[in-house]
């Protein structure tokens, strides 16, 4: 496992990730923030966070989405992961909703998200955060929003790390293990 | 079965660290009894039918999880409320389901389960889900078929599902089950309900005493690690959890009591002795209930009371067991 980011160069990210994402925010338009299990929603915090302390005047719901149910894999995996809840209990109709996810790569778990919010109403818009984009695509999805682009070779495997979750912040590059 | 000795202790706090260093996987293709499994994969089971609670408060309440696969309730003895349960949660899971029941179908033209199974499979089965008036019907019957198996009851052995959204309700309700002293209530002879709370509960390190009658409380039961005791008021005051079994009258009639009204007096629950109760004890019920025989309307009505919990808990581990084995290659 080699790092990629350091601490400091994943709040620099971050920063920019912010910045491009405010830059867009709507006025008139309630706005939710959704994240995917697990750093997915752990960014999604921070985003909204910083939201609340920036623009204290806007209406900001937040929640949380497993995509496990809708993933494309998922018969073609071994074994079962673990599914965790599914937490928005606000109505998605009309909200303008940015769907936040740690890593970019073949687009199949936005794409599993995309499926996942359908269950749960008719946004108005959705756009895409990334905090690492590393390119690789399988389908047609693109991010709005990206804190940083890294290049990486496809036999390799971008692990991002946050305080919350992993007791260190930064982003590793790993061989990728069959799994 | 292998036993896996690997997915012990560790995974008890699955749901917080599943990820990624030590994911825990799932590889059963089969539920067949809670014997077979480690307390570490019984609580994966409980854990992941928290994550499938969600699914049944969303105003969609349809998941893909299963979608393409087929389920095979197959009943060789009836059952309503199981059936039920175990089709809605196929269905939530967008899986086909397609129903055999023993009554008026061809096992009363004199093919064996096995062949019944196997025809059944033939259409391209991927789950079944079986009741069966036969101790290990199920287990024989995974030893024979490619397609998963789920015991949804067979014959006095086990009823897994319902021990597992037993201990569901009870950590949902308690906050935990290690530790708490559950009181099992009945027929503990005919039970396969009893059976698969006593080796759930003792594998997740809570104590079990059975109550009943002599004629229905074998003490050969007590290897499985449980204590006994004839007399309920006896062990009221120190129990967590009263889990009252339903009296099957219509399979014995009274013949293991003198009357189902003695059998209230000394073993039915009633509000004197809730009061004589811990405060907050949880009392349960696995249904369909005698009303004033297990017990009475007011206890079963009350705020003690978790019964239809219960059954609404039934419905998310039935889809997370559904979710598990169809995700199993073992």
């Amino acid at each position: 496992m080699r790092k990629l980011l350091t601490a400091e160069q994943v709040e620099a990210a971050l920063d920019r990730l912010w910045e491009a994402v405010a830059g867009e925010l709507p006025s008139e338009t309630p706005i939710a923030v959704v994240g995917i299990r697990t750093r997915g929603h752990t960014l999604a915090e921070r985003i909204v966070r910083r939201l609340r302390e920036e623009r204290p005047d806007m209406s900001v719901e937040s929640g949380v989405l497993d995509i496990t149910f809708y993933r494309d894999d998922l018969s073609r995996r071994r074994g079962a992961p673990l599914v965790r809840a599914t937490e928005i209990d606000f109505d998605l109709d009309d909200v303008w909703l940015l769907l936040v996810d740690d890593v970019l790569q073949t687009g199949r778990s936005v794409r599993a998200a995309l499926d996942a919010l359908h269950d749960f109403g008719r946004p108005k818009v959705i756009r895409l955060a990334v905090l690492i984009d590393r390119g690789g695509r399988e389908l047609p999805i693109s991010a709005d929003f990206v804190g940083r682009k890294v290049e990486v070779s496809s036999g390799e495997l971008v692990r991002v790390r946050l305080l919350e979750n992993d007791d260190e912040e930064g982003v590793f590059i790993t061989e990728k293990q069959d799994r | 079965m292998t036993k896996k000795a690997s997915s012990s202790r560790k995974s008890r706090t699955a749901s917080e660290a599943a990820e990624p260093d030590e994911p825990f996987v799932w590889t059963r293709k089969d539920l067949l009894g809670l014997d077979d499994l480690s307390a570490g994969e019984i609580v994966h089971i409980l854990d992941t039918a928290a994550g499938f609670e969600e699914v049944s408060t969303r105003s969609i309440k349809k998941v893909p999880a299963l979608r393409g696969k087929v389920v095979g309730l197959m009943f060789f003895e009836p059952s309503t409320r199981t059936r039920m349960s175990f089709e809605l949660a196929a269905g939530r899971m967008s899986a086909d389901t397609i129903l055999f029941q023993s009554a008026g179908s061809s096992v009363s033209k004199g093919e064996t389960t096995l062949d019944t199974i196997r025809n059944v499979e033939a259409m391209g089965v991927d789950i079944f889900v079986v009741r069966h008036d036969q101790s290990g019907a199920p287990h024989m019957l995974a030893r024979n078929v490619r397609a998963g198996i789920v015991n949804a009851g067979d014959g006095r052995h086990e009823h897994p599902t319902q021990a597992l959204l037993d201990m569901y309700t009870i950590r949902q309700r308690l906050g935990r089950i290690e530790g708490l002293k559950v009181a099992v209530v009945g027929d503990i002879a005919h039970s396969r309900v009893a059976r698969s709370n006593i080796l759930g509960l003792r594998k997740l390190g809570a104590e079990v005493v059975v109550v009943g009658p002599p004629t229905l409380v074998p003490s050969a039961i007590a290897p499985m690690g449980c204590e006994i005791a004839n007399s309920l008021d006896d062990v009221l005051g120190e129990v967590d959890v009263v889990n009252m079994l339903r009296i099957q009258f219509e399979r014995f009639g009274t013949s293991m009591f003198p009357s189902l009204r003695e059998y209230h007096k000394l073993f039915g629950m009633d509000s004197r002795r809730l009061r004589r109760c811990k405060k907050d004890v949880l009392v349960m019920h696995p249904g369909p209930i005698n009303r004033g025989v297990e017990l009475t309307s007011d206890v079963a009505d009350g705020p003690n009371s978790c019964i239809l919990q219960q059954v609404a808990n039934g419905l998310a581990i039935r889809m997370a067991v559904l979710y598990l084995v169809s995700q199993g290659s073992q």
